[in-house]
């Protein structure tokens, strides 16, 4: 074909179109809370974009530096709010090692249940946000009902529905309320029909494959460069996982498998979530069966202190391997305390996944990456 | 037989009144506070970064020339549709050639990558 | 010009205006209902006896919001767009058919169960709703806001690009019917005991194609790109608030009524079915039956799909729906002339 063509697939134009640059965000139906991305168009294609954070910044760790460890622990669940028991976990369980206190194996498994209830109940809310980002406005109130339970339970339990904390330096503030185990097990029963629901409405469906299939495509080798952790992680192809790598509580004893994905695209980080859901209810199960009596609190100094010296901490959040880093100088007040953000650190991958595709895109990555703004932001 | 459409016309005009009271009646009986915040472009809490009245893609404008090619191209077949019994199997076949020939076109169109978004 | 004639269309005019508006009220309870039927949650239930004065509610709450008009938008445009979309979306009701000729007590000549009937109906009604489009442009262009403009764009090619799928479906029918007029496109399925619709006699892929177009023409899920309110805010409207969005509100339930209405004529028979040749007062009640169906279908799409996008949606419309519709011309006219 000797003619010119009208539109070549080059960036090479016969006519020229501005650009457009958007802002997208912080006042966004879809950006998952205060997030900014200031996206460049040139039509409906995302030549290039960046991410703007910080409108929910409150200085966290600057503020864990002023207060006493035990004051630490109800401020640090506010970090990842939609898994505000992960938080807790984590930050105990630094104390904990750092000060190499060994927790009563009731309290491990309490934990290990709630803190898989938590990993479905943030996983819930994903699925909802991000088939409603890509227009499944009845997937999103569907799994709002799965999570209404789960976060009655965390009612019955903690006494609240968001910001759960019952997790001290040293085991739990207190034991399982009469009915917690019926009232788990009665979840798990109903879980798995609910769960095939969602895939009927979703996995076959050729728009939603469509929507997320190739979309958002990240390497293994690039998604290890970007240090991404959790679903986009293993979405890639890397098995990773801290609960494997690093068992943490009691999970060395328990089950369970971990999903692997294999082009890294939207499409293999929304199966490899559903997976990990089933995986959580397993573990759940699994949890219940052993649960052992006993105490709940191991034997704790009156006053915290840590022994000076460094060390990190990291635990499988639901975003990701969510890490904390303390210093500490011996005294009763962390010298400085620095959050691994999973949230944060996969969002620096928007970039290298959606520049190229289309504004529709974008949302639908956002979505798969699963980020929550308290946690970047701090 | 042009009577037929009177009633297109009034309805025409009622539309027109509904249209124009609705925006009226908006207008007088709600409240009017305005402020430079409220009045500006939503670009969701931002400052728009330039105007919005721009070049656009050139894209959506191929979209625009084809469909008057092939709307044409209907305003043909439509006729042909309703005459279609007296004019039989000879009709048939000078359509088939008119579709043939359209069909070509559209394939090339295609071919050329006009359709394509990528 | 007889004054009886006058005086029938105008009473003709108002019924059908109070039936139409009724129905758009009506339209959206029923959409929040069934959503929140099939999503497992109650819908507005509040006002009135399971919520029947929430339009009413609505309507008044509209009205009394303040009306806001962006420094930056074009003035004129700004507030035409509204009217120029609700317009045309009226006016396409005047030449709905929902019943045929019927005695009706008092007058002693039968009465057509349609305010006019014109020769070129079909095509009267395909101009006026692709009348639409330009108030969305326009309103788009005039809100001088990206997430508008990009909206507006977004409608208009689809839009113009779905129209032609949908009007090439159209011709398959218009072969068997031999007339645009919808009187006797409906007439002619009367065959059957009234059940010889267009959909069974030779039109089914014809009336896919004219199903799926008519619920992109109308920005439904799932091509409700336009107004995605995940990626542009809320589209083309994003500017508007008021009486002036609840008429974008207005025209885009009238313009699915208005499918609803054509897809019952074109394809479903109209107001044919058993018995109406006995008992034409079914007719009426035929036809409502087969738009309530439409309307169904519309809330049933929104309520299971995701929404497609803008490269897919294009795509779809394009490379799959227009050689589809070419194709089933071929084909229809074939079959036509073989049966001759």
């Amino acid at each position: 074909m000797n003619a010119v063509p009208l539109v070549t697939n080059e960036t090479e134009t016969l006519f020229d179109s501005d650009e457009m640059v958007l802002s997208m965000g912080p006042q966004h139906p879809s950006t998952h809370g205060v997030l900014r991305v200031v996206l460049k168009l040139d039509g409906e294609r995302v030549i290039d974009l960046d991410c703007d954070i910080g409108y929910l910044h409150r200085g966290a760790e600057k503020i864990f530096e002023n207060r006493l460890y035990p004051m630490i622990a109800p401020y640090f669940d506010r970090l990842d709010y939609i898994a505000a028991v992960s938080n807790g976990l984590l930050y105990v369980g630094t104390i904990e090692r750092a000060m190499k206190i060994e927790i009563p194996p009731r309290a491990q498994y309490l934990r290990v249940i709630l803190t898989e209830l938590n990993r479905l109940a943030s996983h819930l809310l994903w699925l909802a946000t991000h088939a409603l980002d890509i227009g499944g406005f009845t997937v999103f109130l569907w799994a709002f009902r799965e999570r209404e339970e789960i976060l009655k339970i965390f009612e019955c339990f903690f006494g609240a529905r968001l910001t759960c904390h019952a997790f001290r330096i040293g085991g739990m503030s207190y034991d399982a309320y009469d009915g917690f185990e019926a009232q788990v097990r009665a979840f798990c029963d109903t879980f798995p029909a609910r769960l095939e629901e969602y895939e009927t409405m979703l996995n076959e469906n050729r728009i939603w494959l469509g929507r997320t299939v190739g979309v958002g495509v990240i390497t293994a080798a690039d998604a290890i460069s970007l240090g991404l952790s959790g679903a986009p992680l293993r979405g890639s192809g890397v098995d990773y996982d801290v609960r494997k790598t690093d068992p943490y509580e009691c999970y060395a004893d328990l089950d369970f498998d971990i999903p692997l994905g294999e082009n890294g695209d939207t499409f293999d980080r929304y199966l490899i979530r559903m997976e990990e859901m089933r995986q959580s209810r397993r573990l759940v199960m699994q949890a219940l069966d052993k649960l052992p009596g006993g105490p709940i609190m191991a034997k704790v100094p009156k006053v915290i202190k840590v022994p000076p010296g460094e060390l990190y901490h990291s635990i499988e959040a639901p975003k990701g391997e969510l890490g904390l880093y303390l210093v500490s100088d011996g005294g009763t007040k962390p010298y400085r305390l620095r959050v691994r953000p999973p949230s944060f650190i996969n969002l620096g991958a928007l970039r290298k996944m959606a520049v190229g595709s289309l504004v529709s895109d974008v949302v639908a990555v956002i979505g798969s990456l699963d980020i929550v703004l308290g946690e970047i932001d701090r | 037989m042009l009577a037929e459409y009177l009633p297109t016309l009034l309805f025409l005009i009622v539309a027109t009144g509904i249209g124009i009271a609705l925006i009226l009646i908006g207008n007088f009986l709600g409240p009017k506070r305005p402020s430079p915040e409220k009045l500006s472009p939503y670009e969701c809490g931002f400052n728009a970064f330039e105007d919005a009245r721009m070049q656009f893609d050139v894209r959506y404008y191929l979209i625009a020339i084809l469909f008057i090619v092939f709307d044409l191209e209907i305003a043909f077949v439509y006729p042909w549709a309703l005459v279609f019994r007296e004019l039989g199997v000879f009709g048939l076949i000078e359509m088939g050639v008119f579709l043939a020939l359209l069909f070509i076109g559209f394939i090339y169109v295609w071919k050329k990558g006009a359709l394509e978004w990528e | 010009m007889p004054l009886e004639l006058l005086v029938e269309w105008t009473i003709k005019l108002l019924i059908g205006f109070v039936i139409l508006m009724t129905t758009v009220a009506y339209l959206s309870l029923f959409e929040r209902r069934m959503l929140g039927f099939m999503q497992m949650r109650q819908g507005p239930n509040r006002v009135g006896p399971f919520g029947l004065l929430q339009p009413v509610a609505d309507g008044l709450k509209f009205i009394f919001k303040e009306d806001i008009t962006p420094l930056a938008a074009d003035k004129f445009l700004y507030v035409m767009a509204p009217a120029l979309s609700l317009v045309p979306a009226l006016m396409t009701f005047v030449l709905i058919p929902i019943g045929g000729e019927m005695k009706i007590p008092f007058i002693d000549r039968p009465i057509a169960l349609h305010v006019t009937s014109v020769n070129v109906g079909v095509l009267a009604i395909l101009a006026m709703t692709g009348m639409g489009v330009y108030g969305i442009v326009m309103a788009g262009y005039a809100s001088n806001n990206k997430y508008s403009l990009m909206g507006g764009l977004r409608s208009s090619a689809q839009l113009v690009s779905y129209e032609l799928a949908m009007s090439m479906s159209i011709v398959g029918v218009l072969l068997q019917a031999g007339s645009l007029d919808l009187v006797k496109i409906v007439a002619n399925q009367g065959g059957w005991g009234g059940m010889q619709w267009h959909v069974f006699w030779f039109q089914p892929l014809g009336f896919i194609i004219f199903l799926i177009s008519m619920v992109a023409e109308t920005n439904r899920a799932p091509f409700d790109l336009p107004e995605a309110e995940s990626e542009l805010v809320a589209g083309f409207h994003t500017e508007y608030s008021s009486m002036k969005f609840a008429m974008f509100f207005i025209a885009e339930y009238a313009n699915m009524v208005t499918a609803s209405a054509m897809a019952t004529v074109l394809f479903l028979g109209g107001w044919q079915g058993p018995g109406v040749a006995q008992l034409p007062l079914l007719g009426p009640f035929y036809f409502v039956a087969k738009m309530l169906f439409f309307l169904f279908l519309y809330i049933w799409l929104r309520a299971s799909l995701p929404r497609l996008r803008y490269d897919q949606l294009m795509d779809f419309g394009w490379k799959f729906l227009l050689p589809l519709a070419l194709i089933n011309i071929v084909i229809s006219a074939t079959v036509a002339v073989v049966l001759l």
